[in-house]
């Protein structure tokens, strides 16, 4: 009897103090501390043509930072379709790691929540000053007027692959520089099965970069100067109408692209299905698709007439990838440590080397390394007429929303419905309804 | 919990104080202590199981009852014990069928009724089927039953994905036999965007669902004896008669909770409609499990993902037990 007693009383207290933890799991109020100095979880995102590409790139490095530092890095490499949902359950648990990529456009939307560390000239004077990385890279790092939720890692811009030989075939002399150009480029370079370009038309992300470029050639802003989602004024309509009539007007898109979500179109394009390609860094993603180089010519995103620049001329967003530091990381000295590790010239010339993609270092980008025509283009454009996605909070619904407005457009055009400045508004009219009320 | 115990230790002396009052019960008290004891144990043994229960089902319930009624957006989700109360704001956005979130609650609640009314009734329709034919023994019944069996065995993930890869538009099988082969479709169709994602979902579903139908029905009827059949065919009813007169009565009790039991599935699957169509189902195919995820994800608003997802806990315990009731009273009232 006692016995039976003194065991119940155990399940109880048992189950009592599982109960409790577990409720305390939900609210973490308290900050980071450097109670762990000696290990790091680091969430890199997929930069690589796989995983475990990635996951070869980034250990020899990881490797050395423990080799100088005596810090153990444990990696996990997040896929895209997942990082974001991650991070928001980290964020909630106050379980997460201590470093990790965050996809730059989210910046805002994350410094918001108050998961990430803050940037400010102190912190920034740890990794060598916030005056060492490119403006373009730091203007999309959070809110304006805020101290940055996070470090610029990788920046990359779009610009236009085009196939030679199947321009040369076509008798198109060089790359479209506007928009009238590519369309009737693209007219000549579909038939026999063959398509003038590629799209993701399922991927909302990619749907919003472009959709975000054409906006700004058409004189359009999503959100308004004081943060409020501004979708459905005749520039923007008439900016996401022009990029779905690619496939609906001009028909130089495949219909079957509409349901593209996982990079169908580089594959397309590395196999000489498409001639052309509106794509962020693609080079060594071609190049394990057995693509070589010489066999495409990169150039700027076409524009609607002109030359690249600011204003209507902007051609490309400011993509990259930012590095974070978690709140609540209980090693934070030796995540700073390694965020500088990371950020430092000689890793970036490694990194940026690997992924094809451009340092928002300075000093890394003067490299001979970063020197090659392709890389040219991307520097110029970055330079001289790419914009950061809008810094405000509700970024990341903004991107999924119209995203997913311009997925059901492409939708509609390749199932043959008319795709009409009606149709536009109502999509885009519905993406605004779905915005955060307050 | 369980006052059995305390009770026992504390009682004897009272108990004993009246019983002595009463001659003719003695050493009743001891008998009752001991067959308290007795009917005590079990259920202390099961206290750990229920404590543990309560607290992998109910407590979650409970936290998300409590999310329903706050103000759970991005600005609080680090530290949602600071969000602001709510009261019912989240619930009257739900409810509000003339705005745009409401409006699209019901488009995808009235979605997943017709799917789920068309998935179940095929599903039972098929499975029960396949399981009378299966009924008397053939060659290779052993090979075909297994082979039925193999949708419901399959991992979800791995069995889904194989059918986006079929109903792609360029490559996929399904429009490579409808469209390039057969010739039925002028053009082909998309099975995974547009309107056509209804069928798609509809297909998929049926496929993975009938075999468990096919599995109960099969199992309920071993239990109908051979003699009613060998008796009505030789009073001259035939299949049909047959299946109508004994089959489906004595199947009746294995259905009703088939078919409650399907439902529920069906009506919560989220892994299908997920695989299938990623984050943002179409419009046609937006079923409201992954309605409900997007509304929290997307809008980064938890609180009103809470919300709706209490309305739909409501609905399904209003609907089970309205189910419950109904069959249940049926049986009491048949003779």
């Amino acid at each position: 009897m006692r016995r039976i007693r003194a065991a119940a009383t155990g399940a109880v207290m048992l189950s009592l103090a599982l109960t409790a933890s577990a409720c305390g799991g939900g609210s973490s109020t308290g900050g980071g501390s450097n109670d762990s100095p000696e290990e790091l979880t680091y969430w890199a995102s997929n930069q690589g043509a796989g995983i475990e590409i990635d996951k070869k790139v980034l250990r020899p490095e990881l490797d050395k930072f423990e080799k100088q530092t005596g810090i153990k890095v444990k990696l996990e490499v997040v896929p895209w379709s997942d990082l974001l949902n991650r991070i928001l359950t980290a964020t909630t648990s106050g379980q997460g790691p201590d470093v990790l990529n965050i996809g730059n456009t989210w910046s805002a939307s994350l410094q918001a929540t108050g998961a990430l560390q803050p940037w400010d000239a102190e912190q920034f004077e740890k990794i060598g000053g916030k005056d060492r990385f490119v403006d373009s890279a730091l203007g999309s790092t959070g809110a304006a007027g805020q101290d940055p939720a996070a470090v610029p890692l990788y920046s990359m811009a779009y610009a236009l692959y085009y196939n030679k030989q199947m321009f040369a075939d076509a008798g198109i002399d060089g790359p479209p520089a506007t928009w009238d150009e590519l369309a009737a480029a693209g007219k000549k370079l579909s038939k026999d099965g063959k398509w003038g370009m590629g799209v993701e038309g399922s991927n909302p992300a990619e749907n919003i970069h472009h959709a975000f470029v054409f906006a700004e050639q058409h004189g359009a802003d999503f959100f308004t100067a004081d943060g409020k989602a501004d979708f459905t004024s005749d520039a923007a309509v008439a900016a996401v109408k022009r990029y779905v009539d690619l496939m609906a007007k001009d028909k130089v898109i495949a219909p079957g692209n509409a349901e593209y979500a996982q990079n169908q179109s580089v594959s397309d394009f590395a196999k000489g299905k498409t001639g052309m390609l509106l794509w962020q860094s693609a080079s060594a993603n071609l190049e394990s698709q057995g693509m070589s180089e010489d066999a495409y010519g990169i150039a700027p995103v076409p524009v609607r007439s002109g030359t690249p620049g600011t204003g209507k001329q902007v051609n490309s967003m400011v993509a990259g990838i930012n590095l974070a530091v978690f709140k609540n990381s209980d090693n934070l000295d030796g995540a700073t440590e390694f965020v500088k590790f990371m950020t430092s010239d000689a890793e970036q010339k490694i990194l940026n080397t690997a992924y094809s993609s451009i340092p928002p270092v300075k000093a890394a980008q003067e490299d001979p390394a970063f020197g090659s025509p392709a890389d040219a283009v991307l520097k110029d454009t970055l330079a001289t007429s790419a914009v950061a996605l809008p810094q405000v909070p509700d970024e990341s619904q903004f991107e999924t929303a119209v995203g997913t407005a311009v997925k059901e457009l492409f939708a509609d055009a390749a199932a043959g419905r008319e795709v009409t400045t009606g149709s536009v508004k109502a999509a885009l009219t519905k993406a605004q309804q779905q915005m955060p009320r307050k | 919990m369980s006052p059995d115990p305390a009770m026992t230790a504390t009682a004897p002396a009272a108990e004993a104080a009246v019983r002595k009052s009463s001659p003719g019960t003695a050493g009743g008290p001891r008998r009752r202590t001991g067959r308290s004891r007795r009917i005590g144990l079990p259920y202390l043994l099961l206290l750990p199981a229920l404590l543990f229960e309560l607290l992998v089902h109910l407590v979650p319930m409970v936290i998300g009852i409590v999310m329903s009624f706050k103000e759970l957006t991005q600005f609080y989700i680090r530290d949602w014990g600071t969000a602001p109360w709510a009261g019912l704001d989240n619930y009257s956005v739900s409810v509000d069928f003339d705005a745009p979130v409401g409006e699209a609650l019901l488009h995808s609640f009235l979605v997943t009724i017709a799917f789920t009314l068309l998935s179940v009734g095929l599903c039972w329709l098929t499975g029960t089927a396949a399981a009378v034919f299966m009924q008397d023994t053939f060659r290779g019944r052993g090979l075909l039953r297994a082979l039925f069996l193999v949708p419901y065995a399959l991992p979800v993930y791995a069995a889904v994905i194989t059918w986006v890869f079929m109903f792609q538009h360029d490559n996929g099988l399904v429009n490579h036999v409808l469209h390039d082969q057969l010739g039925i479709t002028g053009k082909p169709p998309f099975w995974l965007i547009g309107d056509n994602s209804f069928v798609a979902l509809l297909t998929v579903s049926v496929w993975k669902g009938w075999p468990f139908a096919f599995l109960i029905v099969t199992a309920g009827l071993q239990n109908i004896p051979r003699e009613l059949y060998e008796a009505a065919a030789l009073d001259g009813a035939g299949m049909i008669q047959q299946i109508r007169r004994i089959t489906l009565p004595s199947l009746r009790p294995v259905n009703q909770v088939l078919v409650l039991v399907l439902f529920l599935w069906t009506f919560n699957d989220f892994n299908t409609p997920y695989v299938l169509f990623g984050k943002t189902a179409p419009e046609a195919a937006d079923l409201i499990s992954v309605h409900i995820y997007q509304a929290s994800f997307v809008t980064w608003d938890f609180g009103t993902g809470s919300a709706m997802s209490v309305l739909l806990l409501l609905f399904l315990l209003v609907v089970t037990g309205v189910y419950l009731v109904l069959t249940s009273r049926r049986r009491r009232t048949a003779p």
